[in-house]
């Protein structure tokens, strides 16, 4: 029996490790039982078989309600926002080759957490549909801007992350200036602020925050499955990856943008997030190697997995308050960070 | 290196307008401000106190606020061109180094969970955080072959950043105190504070501005480089641990008075060495006063933004520094 499996079509080809397809395989049946736990547990517990049955339909009562309309929508949420965080920085790791960055370490939730702000602030009248637009915008704006500051003569990754480090401390001031100096009451709006720098997905629903969120991640997923075998050659750097036929700056650039879009439209509707997108993918290339056409599905599931447990445990552990999600994740985050620092401390 | 003041005369000379400019931002503190005061008012409130709303405004809300400014201002320059020196790093400082936000989650926790409060025990807190983290920090980015390289120092003080902002909300959250002291301890800010706080602190951040002078010449020696210092007969890790100490006691006091402040140990070092070069002697004192004077004015820019409402002067800073912060990161982040 190979170990690979091909799937080629006339559009394109795939090829992928059996232990990959076996790993996506777990880690699925792994975010369902989250998924059926996540729904169960809360202020009030429903036993798993019974949410399984209402998830169905074939169960009336009346926990009917508070699944369907105050759980799933959430879990839903941290599903999606959890994996597009890690593929944004599966990616976002691949372009700069460091595997130490994330979107919202080098400043780019931040951005997308300016945009979401101002289009808050001074657009309340649009249509809510609008708001990833503007996240990702504010994220693109951020992008750009460490890009353009760290340009000179070519962008080294020290220079992209020292400068991305600062601009996210720059973009969180202005970002405070915006929410202080707008017309609500301070104190009120501090708190909801800070919530959402965190990040956290308390109060979501379906028409407000699912249907805002879900065309994004359907046109984006795809794509960054698809391009993200072209990672495979740059990693080789970029003389390799042009002298076997890779036009690398346009790759690089479209990788790119789907990465800050990724991002951008995850903070709109979760806040900044931070952690999972550095930690998700280093757990990924640990269970199926460094290439990438299985790195990106195994760290979407991983990422969603993580905000999901985050997400139950800021929910539940302090009853009836619902901590930031935002918190958890930090709490995992930095150990990790800690120990890749030490993994990485002679530059790999 | 070239340099704007070159003969000690010269420096000496921009040392006293700093002094005057010093004065001059502790003035113009007290008198802008939604109340607009007469500087003669000022010399009446305490010479002949007639108990009036102006004489009360400026004992008890603008002289505070104008001494914490100077305070923090003075403090977080002199770590930051410390930090900068030990490290080798021009990005060193509390702020980038996460020793401002430690210090800050040190407190929140200890006024949260065990119930510690008075300002004494807030200032024992915050230099109990700034050491905890410096020292982390310090440890993180130095692991590996390549010692300290300003990637990995900063990434770690980007990270433990991150950990403790979010670890301080979520204390904030669940110990449900009301959220009228929480923009304090996120954005830094010198607004509303007490004359007791500036008292509390004062002693031990004037104790590590002497020190820091007092080490000024065996810094000199150790940015030569750590193999040149041991050479010269220096016993640098005892330099290395008197410095460490100075920069928490400067770093947590200004925290406990005013909250994690950006950048103010950026900017000023790296202006007042391009003022007068590399001699630790000379940017210790122009650290001092013009750090002071450069948050007095961030502060009295921060009334007017958005008048009549006030920004917090963390907020300015951050903006005035970043600027320089991709200056310097353009150049490769090393002197």
């Amino acid at each position: 029996m190979s170990k690979l499996v091909t799937i080629r079509n006339r559009m394109f080809s795939f090829q992928l490790e059996r232990r990959t397809v076996m790993v996506v395989i777990m880690l699925l049946l792994a975010n369902i039982a989250a998924i059926v736990i996540c729904v169960g547990l809360g202020s009030k517990t429903i036993s798993p078989a019974n949410v399984i049955r209402i998830l169905f339909g074939t169960l009336d009562s009346p926990d009917t309600m508070i699944i369907e309309s105050l759980r799933m929508p959430r879990v839903v949420i941290a599903v999606m926002v959890g994996s597009a965080l890690a593929v944004s920085g599966a990616l976002l790791q691949g372009i700069v080759r460091n595997p130490l960055t994330s979107p919202d370490i080098i400043g780019i939730s931040g951005g997308a957490s300016l945009g979401t702000v101002i289009f808050i602030l001074y657009f309340s009248h649009v249509s809510i549909r609008y708001m990833p637009l503007s996240a990702i915008l504010g994220a693109f704006a951020a992008a750009f801007l460490i890009y353009l500051f760290a340009y000179r003569k070519g962008v080294t990754p020290l220079r992209l992350v020292l400068i991305g480090i600062g601009m996210a401390t720059a973009i969180t001031a202005v970002t405070y200036m915006l929410i202080l100096t707008s017309s609500f009451t301070p104190t009120a709006v501090a708190v909801k602020a800070f919530t959402f720098m965190t990040g956290s997905i308390y109060g979501v629903s379906w028409v407000r925050d699912v249907y805002t969120l879900l065309p994004w991640i359907v046109v984006l997923f795809p794509v960054a499955i698809l391009y993200a075998r072209h990672l495979n050659v740059q990693e080789l750097g970029d003389e390799v990856a042009t002298s076997v036929g890779s036009s690398v700056q346009i790759k690089r650039t479209i990788l790119l943008v789907i990465s800050v879009a990724l991002a951008g439209a995850a903070v709109s509707i979760g806040g900044a997030i931070n952690f999972i997108g550095l930690m998700a993918p280093h757990i990924a290339r640990k269970l199926v190697g460094p290439s990438y056409g299985g790195v990106i599905p195994v760290s979407a599931l991983i990422g969603s997995l993580v905000l999901l447990l985050s997400d139950l445990v800021a929910r539940i552990a302090f009853l009836p308050l619902d901590i930031p999600a935002g918190v958890f994740t930090a709490a995992i985050g930095a150990p990790f960070f800690i120990y890749l620092l030490y993994r990485h401390r002679n530059g790999s | 290196m070239k340099t704007l003041l070159e003969t000690s005369s010269q420096k000496a000379v921009g040392l006293f307008v700093g002094l005057l400019l010093f004065a001059v931002g502790i003035v113009s503190s007290i008198v802008f401000g939604v109340a607009d005061i007469s500087w003669r008012t000022i010399w009446d409130s305490y010479v002949r106190f007639d108990g009036s709303q102006e004489h009360l405004i400026i004992q008890t809300a603008r002289m505070p606020r104008a001494l914490i400014a100077a305070a923090a201002g003075a403090s977080l320059a002199v770590a930051g061109s410390l930090m900068q020196g030990i490290t080798r790093n021009q990005l060193a400082s509390p702020s980038l180094f996460g020793i401002n936000a430690g210090a800050a989650f040190f407190i929140v926790t200890g006024s949260a969970f065990f119930g510690v409060s008075g300002l004494s025990a807030f200032a024992t807190l915050a230099f109990v955080g700034a050491a905890f983290t410096a020292t982390l920090v310090y440890t993180l980015g130095s692991i590996g072959n390549d010692g300290l390289t300003p990637l990995k120092v900063t990434l770690a003080g980007a990270a433990l950043t991150a950990f403790f902002s979010s670890l301080s909300l979520g204390v904030l959250l669940t110990s449900g105190q009301t959220f009228d002291q929480v923009l304090y301890w996120f954005v830094g800010s010198v607004a509303g504070r007490d004359l007791n706080i500036f008292t509390a602190a004062a002693p031990y951040i004037g104790i590590a501005l002497v020190g820091a002078f007092l080490l000024a010449r065996h810094m000199n020696v150790l940015t030569l480089g750590e193999d040149v210092a041991v050479g010269l007969g220096q016993k640098t890790i005892y330099i290395k641990l008197a410095a460490g100490v100075i920069i928490v006691l400067l770093a947590g006091g200004s925290v406990s008075m005013a909250g994690p402040i950006a950048f103010v140990g950026i900017i000023v070092p790296h202006l007042m060495r391009y003022l007068v070069g590399l001699d630790y002697r000379w940017v210790i004192p122009y650290c001092a006063v013009y750090g002071a004077i450069l948050l007095l004015a961030a502060d009295v820019g921060s009334r007017y933004i958005s008048f009549p409402k006030e920004v917090p002067v963390g907020i300015m800073t951050a903006v005035i520094g970043v600027p320089f912060f991709v200056f310097i990161a353009r150049r490769g982040g090393r002197s």
